[in-house]
């Protein structure tokens, strides 16, 4: 029972970050149709953000974690605005260089990371509490596991709340239903497009630090690990959908962390395998548009 | 496109291609022909020859180091080819194309392993290794192929790089002790024939390079030029229109991929017999999107783009490596020698410059002086029709 209970919450803050990802790409998919390789560098530069400022501010405080997350969220927020300002949108029409060119700046700037903070983790300080354990049932859970659940749980409220009852998420929201009929209605579609951008790599980049939370380590690759699984979250969810990215990140984070722990290491396997069936049953994901 | 007006340009013998019957055109057509047999031959004349470009090579022509990377070359434009069919001809958007390429040269070396303790002559166990490996990319592909086509567009590209990163994972896991996980896969030599094998046989490995290179470039033209290649061509431009003429495009789509991946299969094969070793690096993503950068910088639309993009993009990431570790990097200021020492970085920033200033890659650049702009870019245009 405690085992079930501890993998049920680890998944669950594994799923959380997931999230924070995954609702930025599937965001972004479902207005522009562009498939954002570059994600994972927007989440890895608000990791090392968070974890230089908390390196200056005294390592190990709350004070420093609460500040190196709004750092981060600001940091992946302005990168990017920056991307979708001076790459995406010179490209506007043109797809697949779309895709491309973030395929391009994710090359580059994991390379860039590499060469400014090395190929190797850097550990990273906590709280003392996110360090130790509560008692649940029977199960001793990691502290921070909680604060990754919570935060994840913000960030989707706040992006349900912004895109329900804002004028702006109106629009994005029009804009993922149909875009022409918004763009015919007189409504500049395209200024949205930084929005969602600076949406997405906000929820990213404090992705970023809560990852470095997670995993106690900070590293070039950080991004690019969490972008597969993200890839295959919104794609189980349904492109495009918010609600749908929610909940497989829940589901493929405690199909992985239950087949790792049941079925011997075989977590990415049996993600990779659930996948191909909803591909088989439902090609368009759990909650995606008909096409 | 251009893809119609290569296929008048080069003629593969079955009169049926050539669309354009003026005389004219088909006596200039032969030109490029010519022109690339005589490339090949002086390809393979290199290993005689004693050609030194400091700067480029590391050493003379004729010299292993400079063959073996000739060799990794070829190999590498050899793969770009085989994933150029699926990118630009049937305009699929593939991540997980590193796969085949991994299951080939991983492929041969389990199958090398596991047919040693046998009694069977070398020479039989080294062309049944090949042959076990042909069949299991096969099926491979085929799986693959079958699953993630049943979406396309972006879904598409998502669901390759998802299989792509579970052959990853699984090389890397080393199930049952024979992948070698992270140290990678030795060739055992026992059965391998001996003109294959070592240092002084590198000019041996190099012509083996280049016939991969000369097949797999047939192969691809034979596949684009047939009836199969039209019609993935057509899908990738207009889907709708190959359904309502009564074409199901999802098996056309099909054989492109397979026989794409059967083709990086064979350059896989021919990567562990130069390298002598299977490294999990060739299984990753990362390496599907050095495919991609290749195919773009090489230039949409040209068959010979791919192989200019493979030699060059290989021979500039060796140099930039060197140029990397070289002194005058070391000593400027820290601004500026981070992204220097980064060849990645460079490539990376080469690669968008170039997929927004010059959308025709190194093989639009002679029609750009040409003054003959022409509108490209229109590769893959399958996925911008996915609705969004």
């Amino acid at each position: 029972m405690s085992t079930i209970v501890l993998l049920l919450v680890t998944g669950l803050g594994l799923g959380a970050l997931y999230f924070l990802v995954a609702s930025g790409l599937s965001l972004i998919y479902g207005l522009m149709g562009v498939l954002n390789f570059a994600h994972g560098s927007f989440l890895t530069i608000g990791a090392f953000a968070g974890f230089e400022l908390s390196r200056r501010i005294g390592d190990g405080s709350w004070g420093a974690l609460v500040a190196s997350m709004v750092l981060g969220a600001i940091v992946g927020t302005v990168v990017a605005a920056l991307t979708e300002f001076l790459l995406i949108r010179p490209l506007y029409t043109r797809h697949i260089e779309q895709v491309l060119v973030t395929v391009g700046l994710a090359l580059a700037s994991v390379a860039l990371f590499e060469g400014i903070w090395g190929t190797d983790p850097i550990y990273t300080a906590k709280p003392a509490w996110l360090t130790r354990t509560t008692t649940i049932l029977g199960a001793r859970i990691p502290n921070d596991r909680f604060l990754l659940i919570g935060c994840a749980v913000l960030v989707l409220l706040g992006i349900v709340v912004f895109l329900q009852r804002t004028r702006y998420g109106l629009i994005i929201r029009a804009g993922v239903e149909n875009r022409s009929m918004v763009t015919a209605l007189g409504i500049d579609v395209r200024r949205s497009f930084t929005l969602v951008f600076a949406i997405g790599g906000a929820a990213a980049g404090l992705g970023g630090v809560l990852a470095s939370v997670y995993y106690g380590y900070v590293s070039a690759h950080l991004g690019g690990s969490l972008l597969i699984f993200a890839f295959i979250v919104t794609v189980i969810g349904g492109l495009g959908s918010l609600a749908g990215a929610a909940i497989a990140s829940v589901l493929v984070a405690l199909l992985q962390q239950f087949a790792n722990f049941y079925l011997g290491g075989t977590g990415d396997l049996a993600v990779v395998l659930a996948l191909a069936g909803v591909l088989l049953v439902r090609p368009r994901g759990l909650l995606g548009k008909a096409t | 496109m251009s893809t119609p007006t290569t296929s008048t340009r080069i003629p593969t013998g079955s009169t049926a291609v050539v669309v354009t019957p003026a005389r004219r055109r088909r006596s200039a057509a032969w030109l490029p022909v010519g022109i690339g047999v005589a490339l090949v031959v002086f390809t393979a004349l290199l290993p005689l020859l004693n050609i030194s470009i400091p700067g480029v090579f590391p050493g003379p022509t004729y010299t292993p180091g400079t063959l073996q990377l000739l060799a990794y070359a070829m190999l590498i434009a050899a793969l770009s080819l085989s994933y150029r069919m699926i990118f630009e001809v049937a305009g699929m958007l593939s991540f997980g194309h590193s796969l085949f390429f991994a299951a080939g040269a991983y492929g041969l070396a389990i199958a090398l392993d596991a047919l040693a303790p046998s009694r069977m002559p070398s020479s039989v166990i080294f062309v049944s290794a090949i042959l076990i490996t042909v069949v299991f990319a096969f099926l491979l592909t085929t799986l693959v192929g079958a699953l993630a086509l049943r979406v396309g567009g972006i879904s598409f590209a998502m669901v390759t790089l998802a299989f792509a990163q579970a052959g990853s994972v699984v090389i890397r896991r080393n199930p049952g002790r024979a992948t070698g996980g992270d140290e990678g896969l030795a060739l055992d030599i026992t059965h391998v024939p001996e003109g294959l094998v070592g240092v002084i046989n590198t000019r041996n490995l190099f012509w083996l390079a280049l016939i991969i290179l000369v097949l797999v470039y047939l192969a691809a033209l034979w596949v684009e030029n047939s009836r199969v290649g039209h019609v993935a061509a057509a899908g990738r431009e207009n889907e709708l229109r190959v359904r309502v003429l009564g074409i199901r495009p999802y098996l056309v789509k099909l054989l492109v991929f397979t026989a794409a991946g059967l083709l990086a299969a064979g350059a896989g094969m021919g990567y562990l017999l130069l390298q002598s070793t299977a490294s999990p690096r060739i299984a990753t993503a990362d390496f599907t999107l050095t495919l991609l950068v290749i195919v773009v910088l090489g230039g949409v639309g040209m068959r010979w783009g791919a192989i200019v993009g493979g030699i060059v993009y290989t021979l500039l990431d060796q140099r930039l490596t060197a140029l990397a570790g070289s002194r005058a990097v070391g000593s400027l200021p820290d601004v500026l020698r981070v992204p220097l020492s980064q060849p990645l970085f460079i490539l990376g920033t080469l690669f968008i410059l170039v997929v927004m200033f010059f959308p025709g890659g190194i093989a639009g650049i002679p029609e750009r002086l040409g003054g003959r702009r022409r509108r490209t870019g229109t590769a893959a245009k399958g996925v911008t029709d996915e609705p969004a």
